[in-house]
């Protein structure tokens, strides 16, 4: 363990969502993030990345229930902590932006009421001072004429702005987390650049622990300095982004990285490497690796408790084979 | 030589809604377009929400008719071509498998679909026609009788894929087929669309904004910004050398699984595009990192040399 992650700003130990009783979302998450880093949770559609973020704010649905060995914020208890005392958090010292700006921001209110509102809410702030801490947020996260913006509504602003928008309201109250849910999925390709190399100098300069979650190993590869790989409801592998990229261990993070196309590296019309199959649901006292229905290297004991291994460093992963497994199998 | 698809300076405008508030000016979404593809090419098209793309691919689906300029299809005008006949020409793939697939309709339903409505297939011929295509993309007999819902989005993107090749057509429109797939899923996906290309001679016109996913099935690449195609040439070479500011600008922005590279600085700086009020001179020039004086005041060239085509200031002085 790094000195960092000793003291980190975000510990969750054991996360366990179970949807109604039909659906265990998530099984067993542990993660911790620290001061100025960059944590990426990576992994496909309903591998639980989302409402994990979600059950650390307390945000979930009606009928979703999460339990957790514990789930610390700043050494403070998040479990044990009332509605009341949560809602005071959030925004505060937490802070989330969403995958798409136009749905999380309210149409029928101008940009600048928005922002205003939770500095007036959290820090009880005038009118006066939140607004000119809004504008200066909007300079600050690249917006020019940020007088002229705060009167305008979402719908007069492109996606970018949006976001920019999104990232500037997060940072009203100086937050220690941000935790960043796909924040440029739904952006063109030149303004996702923008966008994320915006959030990657504010993490930097504010020292935020960052907390991005992405379906896109491109942004984890550029933008984290830890990263844990998910697949159906677990940390399948987890460690900086030098060693799991360097050294992809788990089958589940080998496959994903073979079916990404690569300018230079795969060549043309050759086929992709791929994954078959498709994602499982995986239904209450399901026992064993998630991923076994669809591991070229599958074997009996996959239906049992899979152990986490060390790979050396604060690498790990949860797999029954060997982390010198590949060189093995290439033999 | 008669190239599958022909696009001849093709306008496409659209007026906008009319209403007690705005009356704006009409949005050019294509505007003046030329190329041909040849027979068995993948012409990938990639740009930024906004640049005309798929509206591009309506025109040639013949879904829209476009302002003025032709379309030939096959060597044949699309303008007054029968229905069933275009159909038997040319299909599309869309972006979305959920919304592309009507939820209240077998699977076999939905993809014998196409050979009903030609109208002179005799039912038995429908049956086998589906269920060997069907096979062909992966999806077992027992699944023909499900219903959309109960299929994953891979697996519905595989059943719009028959429901396009059921009957036979030469050209496939392949609007970002894999956007909404999970990248193991996009994978398998782009794996299919290259072996039935190979076996069955298909040319296709393939639009997406994941300049990755187009170098690796196109043969050939245009770059579309608002509504002209402003660089386009063999994907290797555009891939290797980009010669238009603003596909540099997009090639850099693709985000390689390299950790020791960072968030790259694509230059751009704030100013989106808008479709509604196209600046003067080159349209490109607001966000330019190279533009210089007399971009804001001459609209550059259609600059075709060594089989590709660049619309830029620059090429032409150099």
């Amino acid at each position: 363990m790094t000195a960092s992650l000793q003291d980190p700003v975000l510990s969750v130990a054991n996360l366990r969502v179970s949807i109604g009783g039909r659906m265990e979302a998530v099984r067993g998450m542990s993660l911790a993030v620290a001061r100025g880093e960059t944590h990426c949770m990576v992994g496909e559609s309903g591998c639980g990345k989302s409402i994990s973020a979600l059950s650390v704010m307390n945000l979930l649905p009606r009928g979703i229930i999460r339990t957790a060995d514990h789930i610390r914020f700043q050494g403070q208890d998040l479990l044990a902590m009332s509605e009341r005392q949560m809602s005071r958090l959030r925004g505060d010292k937490i802070s989330m932006i969403f995958q798409e700006p136009m749905t999380s921001l309210n149409p029928a209110y101008t940009i600048g009421s928005q922002m205003s509102e939770v500095l007036e809410r959290h820090r009880r702030a005038t009118r006066r001072q939140a607004m000119d801490r809004a504008a200066e947020l909007l300079a600050r996260v690249g917006i020019t004429a940020p007088g002229m913006r705060l009167g305008q509504y979402p719908h007069q602003l492109s996606g970018g702005l949006r976001q920019r928008v999104m990232i500037a309201m997060a940072l009203m109250c100086d937050p220690e987390l941000l935790i960043a849910d796909e924040p440029t999925t739904a952006l063109d390709v030149t303004v996702q650049a923008q966008i994320l190399r915006l959030l990657q100098k504010l993490q930097q300069e504010l020292g935020l622990a960052l907390l991005l979650i992405t379906h896109d190993l491109g942004v984890v590869a550029r933008m984290a300095h830890r990263v844990s790989v998910m697949y159906a409801g677990e940390v399948v592998e987890t460690g900086t982004v030098a060693d799991v990229f360097a050294a992809p261990t788990h089958p589940y993070t080998r496959g994903l990285l073979d079916c990404i196309p690569v300018p230079g590296k795969t060549q043309t019309g050759e086929p992709l490497g791929n994954i078959p199959g498709v994602v499982p649901r995986i239904p209450p006292g399901f026992a064993g690796c998630g991923f076994r229905d669809r591991c070229m290297s599958a074997a009996p004991e996959c239906a049992q408790a899979v152990p986490l291994r060390d790979a050396g460093g604060d690498h790990s992963y949860l797999c029954r084979l060997p982390p010198d497994w590949t060189r093995v199998s290439a033999a | 030589m008669t190239y599958a698809i022909e696009v001849r300076n093709v306008y496409r405008e659209f007026k906008p809604p009319g209403g007690i508030v705005r009356s704006g000016r009409p949005v050019r979404a294509v505007d003046g377009v030329t190329f041909s593809l040849p027979a068995g090419d993948v012409l990938g098209v990639v740009g930024e929400s906004g640049c005309g793309k798929s509206t591009l691919a309506r025109l040639i689906m013949g879904l829209l008719p476009p302002t003025s300029g032709e379309i030939l299809v096959d060597g044949r005008s699309l303008t007054g071509m029968d229905r069933r006949e275009r159909a038997r020409l040319i299909q599309p793939v869309f972006q979305d498998p959920f919304s592309s697939l009507n939820p209240r309709h077998r699977i076999r339903d939905i993809v014998g679909l196409p050979l009903a409505s030609q109208g002179d297939i005799p039912k038995a011929r429908q049956v086998d026609r589906v269920m060997e295509m069907l096979a062909r993309v992966g999806i077992s007999s027992e699944m023909a009788e499900r219903m959309p819902g109960q299929l994953s989005g891979g697996q519905r993107q595989r059943v719009a894929i028959a429901r396009a090749l059921v009957l036979h057509p030469r050209i496939v429109v392949c609007d970002e087929p894999t956007s909404a797939l999970d990248v193991s899923v996009q994978a398998q996906i782009l794996n299919l669309l290259t072996e039935l290309r190979r076996e069955l001679g298909l040319t296709y016109l393939f639009i997406s904004h994941n300049l990755a996913v187009v170098e690796h099935i196109a043969t050939e690449v245009a770059v579309m910004y608002l509504g002209r195609i402003v660089e386009q040439a063999p994907a290797q070479d555009l891939f290797r050398t980009p010669a238009h500011p603003y596909t540099k600008a997009l090639l850099s922005s693709v985000l390689t699984p390299d950790p020791a590279l960072g968030i790259p600085d694509v230059g751009l700086g704030d100013a989106y595009p808008d479709p509604t009020n196209v600046p003067p001179g080159c349209r490109f020039h607001p966000r330019c990192p190279s533009a210089f004086a007399e971009c804001a005041a001459t609209m550059p060239d259609n600059i075709r040399k060594d089989g590709r085509l660049v619309e830029c200031l620059l090429a032409t002085t150099s």
